[in-house]
């Protein structure tokens, strides 16, 4: 029983969502600190292995030194100058998850964004196959799947195939969660009375409205890709060489951990900033799109 | 559940010495020779007789399955108990303190184990804690391999400091890979219990600031984790793979780690098996706990 | 007038935000006795809320409150949460504005009651359970007893805000407050709501502060009427005195806008053009001059102060406004009628 009536004032500039987020984003320091820091890691790493893309097969007589000048990272047991190892590997866990982050959101939001808008029977057995792919922990489907199709490791784009399959449930369940919510909403409703189609109501209204919980989603699915092709390559699954990743390089590190660390921090440690610093990133978007519900990841 | 595509006997048939009839006769054995949909139901209808079949060196599965599950059980159910009181003291404490040096403390710390690797977690606690501790005592106070000692026995209580020993640094590992995410949960949902309507109701009465944390926000708080705890427990899982390799437990995980890289059929479906059942039985009784919590869904 | 209950003066309550320091309540000085009903009207974001948490002690601690809150003698504003939670419920009581939320829907109406009602002084649980029934009863729930062992989502909002008025009377408190108590129910539910909420009041003799942008629900429960705007008290009268001779403009704005129930009546609603101001920064001047329809340069220059207007019956009566003799001897709402049009100009101007 409202009895005032508000008016937009004219003249007033109509902030978008979007402008809204850039602008808190632009705020956050921790944010913007990980986005620095990852951004210096991508160009190092793509630099050093054009400069030197022979780094990681060149075999030297350095075996197992600690760093130097000459080997920033130090060398591996076999002679190898980790440095180019640990960037190269980055670059290649940077390369899946990036294959793995765009497949989930293609999947993701195809998947969620139909089970949310028509609903029912199609609803219904979408989310049923993503119960299915819930019940079974990932890493274990990853383990059979990587057996089944490379026996036990292979190229990476397989890998990465191999996981983007597999990561868009998260996606499609918050997606359609955001759908059934938005569909309810007036200024949808209306569009749909007004003979909108539905790919003008799901591409207009409700994607738009939905940007925030896809991409915070999407990045934090770059990190979980990573620390699961990381995981897999760790045990013996993942990819295989002449590929290299850090998981595999970890791997390769924990016989020597005791006589030479180096071995085991560098590409753990270089692992760990990456992953922290897409963690971070993630966050700041999720503050910079819903500020009163900020880290609420999961 | 999964169409098998690999060949169990690939190795067997690369090696040009073994005469054919050898590979029809294990072929036979292993029922290849019948179509997947036959397979599959053979698998399953041995499974209503208790009978999970054979694995490739023809030793059964189920004494195997319920070998290795008691050891994985042990670690993964105390790991579970114990992160969920960490994450919701530390996600309490957290939104309390919100903003001040211990809430970003704690924030720091979930996102730097929230980055780290299960695999990163376990081998460093493992060549950086355990094995200069023991050396440092000249004994061994943290094992770093196996469950248990191989020639201990005797009775349980006998053998407890031992098992501890074992136990410990994969239970942290394991701690330490799934509490950041449910301790952000946490914080987030207290501090979004805190400044809800019945809260400012509670506060009104002019109760205590005590129990209003206690109960109305806490109890409030704990419902929306519960769904979180139940979805997160298949990626428990997953992380205790990861975590007996690392200290090489003869657990559930490592059994079938080997069972996979062998196209081991029955052990591979065996644990899938498992795993689901264990998923699903933790999803009925988050269900259960949620209408013990919520009076709205314990009515419906 | 008696011993006053509750007694404010020069309150102040301020958030720092992002864009500055928000003035949401500035200078609002008012006395209440036993009994006595004071309405608080205002639009949405005028500081009427803001004011009800100030009093009872329930801001965020964002919030900086300056000024003095006295109730039945005690200081409340600076009083640390521990000396203050105990002062809750017994001295002053809150009704909420959304049935709906504000009951724990974990525990059941009687849980909830019975809470309330040991948590001042020692009561047994059976003591407190037969007096939660009694609260039940006078606050107009029927079948109070088998109501004990519900749960808030099994009752309508127009029970549940009983249950939450039996929850603020529990320990007879000198005042309640009532923020927007029927604006979320249905209009055939908000007399019995404002009855039981009146059958409170006689009960337990509290004084009540009744906020809300209802000038109906105002005329038939408040005595004395503060109309609030930009966080300001721009009037200040008996409710009768507000209701016949609105000394501020925006008042008369306020009550052209109730559709009149009387047969003959075709005449149109008046409205209020513009928005109100955002309360950051304020800038000087009148802040409702840039919606006034009677505004001139002083209006916009110089704020002007609340100052008593001449009364038949010599009652107090304060207005904001450097026109206050002239608006008051003016028709109701006269000023904003048909002259939307021409005022359409004047929305710009804003900000």
């Amino acid at each position: 029983m409202s009895i005032f009536r508000k008016k937009g004032r004219s003249g007033e500039k109509i902030e978008t969502q979007w402008s809204t987020a850039m602008r808190n984003f632009r705020k956050d320091k921790m944010a913007l600190t990980g986005i620095a820091i990852f951004v210096i890691i991508l160009i190092v790493a793509l630099v050093q292995t054009m400069l030197n893309p022979k780094g990681w097969s060149t075999l030297t007589t350095d075996f197992a030194k600690p760093p130097s000048w000459h080997h920033p990272f130090g060398t591996t047991d076999s002679g190898l100058d980790l440095m180019s190892g640990c960037l190269k590997g980055a670059l290649q866990d940077l390369i899946i998850a990036v294959i793995v982050s765009t497949m989930a959101l293609v999947i993701g939001t195809a998947v969620g964004a139909v089970a949310g808008y028509f609903g029912g029977l199609l609803d219904s057995v979408l989310m049923r196959v993503v119960d299915l792919l819930l019940v079974v922990p990932l890493l274990t489907i990853l383990i059979v799947m990587s057996n089944i199709f490379s026996s036990g490791g292979g190229s990476p784009l397989a890998i990465a195939l191999l996981i983007g399959f597999l990561s868009w449930t998260y996606i499609s369940r918050l997606v359609r969660a955001e759908f059934l919510a938005l569909r309810e909403r007036p200024f949808v409703e209306a569009s749909i009375a007004l003979g909108a189609s539905s790919w003008r109501v799901i591409t207009r209204h409700l994607i738009p409205n939905a940007i925030g919980v896809i991409m915070v989603n999407t990045t934090l699915t770059v990190a979980g890709a990573i620390l699961l092709e990381s995981t897999l390559s760790y045990l013996g699954l993942g990819i295989v060489p002449p590929a290299v990743s850090l998981g595999m390089l970890v791997q390769d590190g924990q016989g020597s951990a005791t006589t030479s660390p180096w071995q085991f921090f560098f590409p753990a440690g270089l692992l760990l900033i990456i992953v922290l610093c897409v963690f971070v990133i993630g966050d700041g978007m999720q503050a910079a799109f819903d500020p009163r519900n900020a880290r609420r990841r999961k | 559940m999964v169409a098998y595509s690999g060949d169990p006997l690939f190795p067997l048939k690369m090696n040009p010495l073994t005469p054919p009839a050898t590979i029809k006769i294990r072929e036979h054995d292993l029922f290849l020779d019948h179509s997947l949909p036959w397979r599959y139901w053979h698998w399953f209808s041995g499974l209503f007789h208790g009978n999970f079949g054979l694995d490739l060196s023809n030793n059964p599965v189920r004494p195997q399955l319920f070998l290795h599950m008691g050891v994985t059980l042990r670690m993964v159910v105390l790991a579970f108990v114990l992160a969920v009181i960490i994450a919701v003291s530390l996600g309490v404490l957290s939104a309390l303190k919100r903003g001040g040096l211990i809430d970003r403390g704690i924030t720091f710390t979930t996102f730097f184990f929230l980055a780290t690797p299960v695999f990163v977690t376990g081998l460093f606690l493992k060549f950086y804690l355990a094995i200069p501790l023991d050396k440092y005592f000249g004994r061994q106070i943290l094992a770093t391999n196996g469950a248990q000692s191989p020639l201990a026995s005797g009775s349980f209580l006998h053998r407890l400091p031992d098992l501890a020993a074992h136990f410990t640094l994969p239970t942290i590992t394991l701690i330490l890979a799934v509490f950041s995410s449910w301790t952000i949960y946490q914080r987030s949902s207290i501090l979004e219990t805190m400044n809800m309507d019945h809260v400012m109701l509670a506060r009104s009465k002019g109760i205590s600031p005590r129990r209003v944390l206690r109960r109305h926000i806490l109890r409030n708080a704990l419902i929306p984790i519960i769904t979180v705890l139940a979805l997160d427990f298949a990626g428990l899982l997953g992380g205790a793979v990861v975590t007996e390799t690392v200290y090489s437990w003869n657990g559930l995980g490592r059994w079938f780690l080997g069972g996979a890289s062998n196209i081991d059929l029955n052990v591979t479906l065996a644990y899938l098996l498992f795993t689901a059942v264990l998923v699903i039985m933790f999803n009925l009784l988050a269900d259960i706990a949620y209408g013990f919590l919520d009076p709205r869904i314990r009515y419906r | 007038m008696a011993q006053p209950v509750v007694s404010v003066k020069g309150l102040e309550v301020s958030f720092a935000t992002e864009g500055g320091m928000l003035n949401a309540v500035r200078g609002l000085t008012f006395e209440l006795a036993e009994q006595e009903v004071l309405g608080i009207v205002g639009e949405s974001g005028s500081g009427k809320s803001v004011t009800a948490l100030a009093l009872i002690g329930l801001l965020p601690k964002t919030a900086v409150v300056k000024g003095s809150v006295e109730i039945d003698g005690e200081e409340i504003v600076g009083r640390a949460e521990k000396d203050m939670y105990k002062m809750r419920g017994s001295k002053i009581a809150m009704i909420f504005q959304d049935p709906m939320t504000s009951l724990n829907p974990v525990y059941t109406i009687g849980w909830q009651i019975i809470e309330a009602v040991r948590s001042h002084g020692k009561v047994s649980k059976d003591e407190a359970k037969v007096r939660a029934i009694e609260l039940l009863r006078l606050s107009g729930i029927p079948r109070p007893e088998a109501a004990l062992d519900s749960y808030p989502h099994e009752f309508s909002g127009g029970m549940r805000q009983r249950v939450v008025i039996a929850i603020a009377m529990a320990n007879s408190p000198r005042v309640m407050l009532a923020d927007e108590p029927t604006t979320a129910l249905d209009v055939t539910v908000q007399a019995q709501v404002l009855l039981s909420l009146q059958s409170a009041l006689e009960k337990t003799k509290a004084a009540l502060v009744l906020v809300t942008h209802d000038l109906g629900v105002v005329a038939g429960m408040a005595n004395r009427v503060i109309v609030m705007y930009a966080g300001r008290v721009v009037e200040f009268a008996n409710v009768d005195e507000l209701f016949y001779r609105p000394s501020m403009p925006y008042t008369h704005g306020l009550l052209g806008a109730i559709p009149s129930h009387a047969e003959d009546s075709d005449e149109r609603l008046s409205q209020i053009p513009g928005a109100p101001p955002t309360m950051l920064n304020h800038a000087g001047g009148c802040p409702f001059a840039p919606r006034c329809p009677l505004a001139q340069d002083v209006c916009r220059s110089t704020e002007p102060a609340l100052e008593p207007v001449a009364t038949a019956d010599g009652s107090v009566h304060l207005s904001a406004c450097h026109f206050r003799d002239e608006v008051s001897s003016m028709p109701v709402a006269s000023m904003f009628k048909g002259a939307e049009q021409i005022l359409e100009g004047a929305e710009d101007s804003g900000h």
